[in-house]
Order: C-alpha cells, then sequence, then structure tokens
C-alpha cells in the first residue's frame, strides 16, 4: 500500500509494535522565577508567590507586550475559570508587575527599531 | 542532511552558535521571538520549548523538510492540565457510557480486537502560528510548529459504538482523558463531536502512530483522531466516551475554542459583540521549508524551493510558488499523495533574483479552495491560513 511504501521510504517503523508497559516518563521542571525589573520597579513577589504552581514562568514570558487591562484580563481568566487560588488583594502587585514587563519590552523593542 | 544545513543557517542568525544551536528565533513581530531548543523531554528529540509545565514543544520546521511524515520524536506536544507520567496498559480501560444500551469498560485488548485501520492525517493547533497574528494576540505564541502529520493506527470510532449500542435520542460524543486539573473545580478537559460526525468511519481511535506505541505525551494509550479538524478535538490519553442526548455545555466546547462565525472564522480587530461557534474544521495551508524566513545564503541562479502542504478537509490540488511577492507564480511538482488529510511534499526551481527575494507558497484544495494572500484576524489566533511568506537575502 502507497502510504505504507511512503514510510517505509521515510525509514520509519511499519511493523506495529507492542506497548513496553507500564510506560513511565519523567517530566523536566522550571526553577525560573519572575526577575526583579529594577530599583523603584513592582517587585515580582505576588506574581512568584502565585503563579508558578500551575504552570512554568515561560508561559508569562513568552506572550507579547500587553496592556494593563489585557494583563487583568488574563489574571481574572486565571481565577474565574481555571480557579487559580490567587488572593485577589494580590491583583494589583500581579499586574503592575506584568505590565511594567512589558512597557520595558516596548520601550526596548522601540530603541531597538529607531 | 538538508534539514541539519538549514537548521545551522537558522542558529547563526539568532544567536553565535557552536556546534547546535540552543535557541531558534521564530521571528515573532514585537518579540519576544527566541526560544530554546531541548531535547529534555521523554521521547522526544531536539524541540522547540514553549512552556515546561503543562509542555508545549513545537516542532522545528527542518522537520518538515525531511519526509511528509513527522517523527514521533519530533511531534509536537500541548497539555492544558496536568496528566498521568505513568500509564500500565493492562490496567487502562476506556469507559463508554451515557445513552448506550451496554455501558462499556474495554481494555486495549478488547480494542485491539476490533477491525483495524488507518489513516494519513496532519495534527495541527487550533492555535498553531498564533504568534504572527497582528495586532498580537495572547496564548500560546506558537511560530508554524504546532503540527504534525502521522500515520495513525487503531480502530474506528463507529466499531466501538457499535459495541455499545447506540441508543434514540443521542445526538452528540464527548471525550475526555486522563489530564486533571491542579484545582478540582477547573474545567476538566472535555470536547464533543455530533453523532453523525463520530460515524463517519474516518474518526477513530489510534494506539500507534507511525507504527509505534503513541509516545506518551502524545496521548498514550489511545487517543481520538478526527481528520481534517483541529487537534483540539483530538483528544488524548482518551478513557471516557459519553453518549450524550443534549447540547454540551461544558467550558472546553462553549466558552473555549470558539471562533467567529464569519465565513472565514476573520473579524476587525477591536470588535465586541460577534457570534461565535466551536473551531472545527482545517483550512489548506502550504509552507516552504528549504529555506528558512530570514536567512541569508548565496545567490544561485536556480533556486531549489520546496516544502508540504496539506488541504485541510480535503487533497491538495495545486501548490504555486512565487518569488517576486506574488506578482507571478509557478506551479510545484507534488510529491506522493498518502491520502487526503496528509501533508504533501511540493518541489520546484525558482530563477533567484539579485539581493532579497520574498518567497510565496499557495495551496489550492482538491475541493478548489486557494489560501488566501491577506490574513484573517480574531481574538482567539485561530485559524490562520494565509500564503506564508519566506524573506531570503543572496550575499
Amino acid at each position: 500500500m502507497r502510504v505504507r511504501l511512503i514510510l517505509l521510504a521515510a525509514g520509519l517503523a511499519i511493523a506495529a509494535a507492542p506497548a513496553p508497559r507500564p510506560v513511565r516518563i519523567d517530566l523536566p521542571f522550571d526553577t525560573t522565577q519572575f526577575a526583579e525589573l529594577g530599583a523603584g520597579a513592582p517587585a515580582p513577589d505576588a506574581i512568584n508567590n502565585n503563579c508558578l504552581s500551575c504552570h512554568s514562568a515561560e508561559m508569562v514570558l513568552n506572550q507579547p507586550a500587553l496592556s494593563r487591562m489585557e494583563w487583568a484580563g488574563e489574571v481574572a481568566k486565571m481565577r474565574n475559570v481555571y480557579k487559580a487560588p490567587v488572593a485577589e488583594t494580590d491583583d494589583a502587585a500581579i499586574i503592575d508587575w506584568l505590565t511594567a514587563m512589558s512597557e520595558r519590552r516596548n520601550n526596548a523593542g522601540a530603541k531597538a527599531g529607531s | 542532511m538538508i534539514a541539519r544545513r538549514h537548521f545551522l543557517t537558522l542558529a547563526a542568525s539568532s544567536i553565535a552558535a557552536p556546534a547546535l544551536a540552543a535557541f531558534v528565533d521564530l521571528r515573532l513581530r514585537g518579540g519576544p521571538s527566541h526560544r530554546p531548543l531541548t531535547a529534555a523531554f521523554a521521547d522526544k528529540r531536539r524541540m522547540i520549548l514553549q512552556r515546561t509545565t503543562p509542555p508545549l514543544l513545537e516542532t522545528p520546521l527542518s522537520v518538515f523538510d525531511a519526509g511528509i511524515f513527522t517523527p514521533n520524536d519530533r511531534f509536537y506536544v500541548r497539555w492544558h492540565w496536568p496528566f498521568p507520567t505513568e500509564i500500565d496498559a493492562r490496567a487502562f480501560r476506556l469507559r463508554v457510557d451515557g445513552h448506550v444500551k451496554a455501558p462499556l469498560a474495554l481494555s486495549l485488548a478488547d480494542i485491539a480486537a476490533l477491525p483495524r485501520f488507518e489513516i494519513a492525517a496532519v495534527n495541527q493547533c487550533s492555535g498553531n502560528s498564533r504568534g504572527f497574528f497582528e495586532p498580537r494576540v495572547p496564548g500560546a505564541q506558537w511560530g508554524h510548529g504546532a503540527m504534525g502529520n502521522a500515520l495513525w493506527s487503531g480502530v474506528r470510532l463507529r466499531d466501538v459504538l457499535a459495541r455499545a449500542g447506540v441508543k434514540d435520542g443521542a445526538v452528540r460524543l464527548r471525550f475526555s482523558g486522563m489530564d486533571e486539573p491542579p484545582l478540582p473545580e477547573a474545567p476538566d478537559f472535555q470536547k464533543s463531536l455530533s453523532l453523525d460526525h463520530a460515524l463517519d468511519g474516518e474518526v477513530m481511535l489510534a494506539t500507534h502512530m507511525n507504527g509505534a506505541p503513541l509516545p506518551l505525551m502524545n496521548g498514550f494509550p489511545l487517543r481520538l483522531v478526527v481528520p481534517g479538524w483541529f487537534s483540539t478535538y483530538w483528544v488524548k490519553m482518551l478513557d471516557r466516551i459519553e453518549v450524550m442526548t443534549g447540547r454540551d455545555e461544558n467550558y472546553w466546547m462553549a466558552k473555549a475554542y470558539l471562533v467567529p462565525s464569519t465565513p472565514d472564522g476573520g473579524i476587525t480587530p477591536g470588535t465586541r459583540d460577534f457570534a461565535r461557534q466551536p473551531i472545527s474544521t482545517m483550512v489548506p495551508r502550504a509552507f516552504i521549508t528549504n529555506v528558512i524566513d530570514g536567512s541569508r545564503r548565496h545567490w544561485q541562479s536556480a533556486l531549489p524551493v520546496g516544502g508540504i502542504a496539506f488541504g485541510g478537509t480535503t487533497g491538495v490540488a495545486r501548490v504555486e510558488v512565487s518569488a517576486d511577492g506574488g506578482a507571478t507564480w509557478r506551479d510545484a511538482t507534488l510529491g506522493p499523495d498518502a491520502g487526503r488529510y496528509s501533508f504533501r511534499r511540493f518541489d520546484t526551481v525558482i530563477a533567484a533574483p539579485r539581493g532579497t527575494a520574498r518567497l510565496l507558497a499557495r495551496c489550492t484544495s482538491t475541493a478548489g479552495v486557494v489560501q488566501p494572500l491577506a490574513g484573517i484576524w480574531n481574538p482567539g489566533g485561530y485559524l490562520r491560513g494565509q500564503v506564508e511568506a519566506v524573506n531570503v537575502e543572496f550575499i
């Protein structure tokens, strides 16, 4: 059969090999914390304490520069939809840090582009 | 060999790399655009690291240049919630219940006893290429590598349902896997399909991909395969099928993975009120894979340009390539046809201009759907399907 010929040509196995059992893997950890943004900038304590138990920091750090309103929306989604146990009293500090990070990136981008 | 050469070219443009690059530049406008390459995940060779926990691993484009079937150890990975990292295949059971005559708990041996079925099909994340949306949108910031093509083998869903006996009045099937939210009140990942779709003889339960058992991170021991539909429906570690008589109001169908109810799924940025519907079928796409966007290379008068294309819900009828940003096009030669849902190779040779070139590849499906030059936008960053450009500088 044609598809199997293509697979064979690609050097891929065509026998339906049985699965070893039980199957077990180890997943790597990422211990990256959100960083200090410098003197006078919002502190990362609140975001580090609230936002790393369900996902690693890359999810946040890989986002494009978002506005304060967009970041507030993301924090609200984490609490309201995904039930993240974020204390509402920490919202302001988390959103401050996120917004400051995005503003820094926008500034860095504007400088790089000029 | 070609793949490695391009990989190095790509690496050289991002950092001064030793023998193997540590980062790729996805060329996402406004950034952040660099991602580490990682070989730290089980059963996976070098992948683009989007997120460690839960894993989001992207396939480097060079992998697609090496063949139309994406090797299991380079196949992308996307999880919403934590999932078991140890599975006893002998203890595994697939429950089929709800509006059925005989609820089932099938072992893998029970499933293997059903008639075998296999199909080549592209598995593509709904948000593949989201990082290229402008204006940018939040979500996993994928390049073009949240997709892959495999030969899936297992059994037809229809044959499993026949064993349970669907009762009159059933309209939908809801699927869920062994992944679980870390907070119990958070929405478990569940997706559903209409009963008619589920019975079409193509929707299947796969135990193997490309002739080997599914890697655990790709859904071992069993995943749903929905040819032509985005991967959000291809539930991994599938352990429950619920036959329903009504609508599915669960979060992942009613609130997430929705697209504007417009003909092309696009909407003007900033629009607030618009009708939405669950994302469903894929659209045609083509990717040049032997020339990397943003790369520099020695000029050659006749430049081979090739890559992979897929038609969405039907096969690839035609791929055209342009070396002048779309002013003129030439037909590429199509490679072997592995089925309507598969990647298909295309190759041609273009007369390279001096200086810089903007290379384009445009797929036309066998249904006559042509990739548009202009892109759509929606707030979820879904359904990207416009012609993609590869900018190259000749030196």
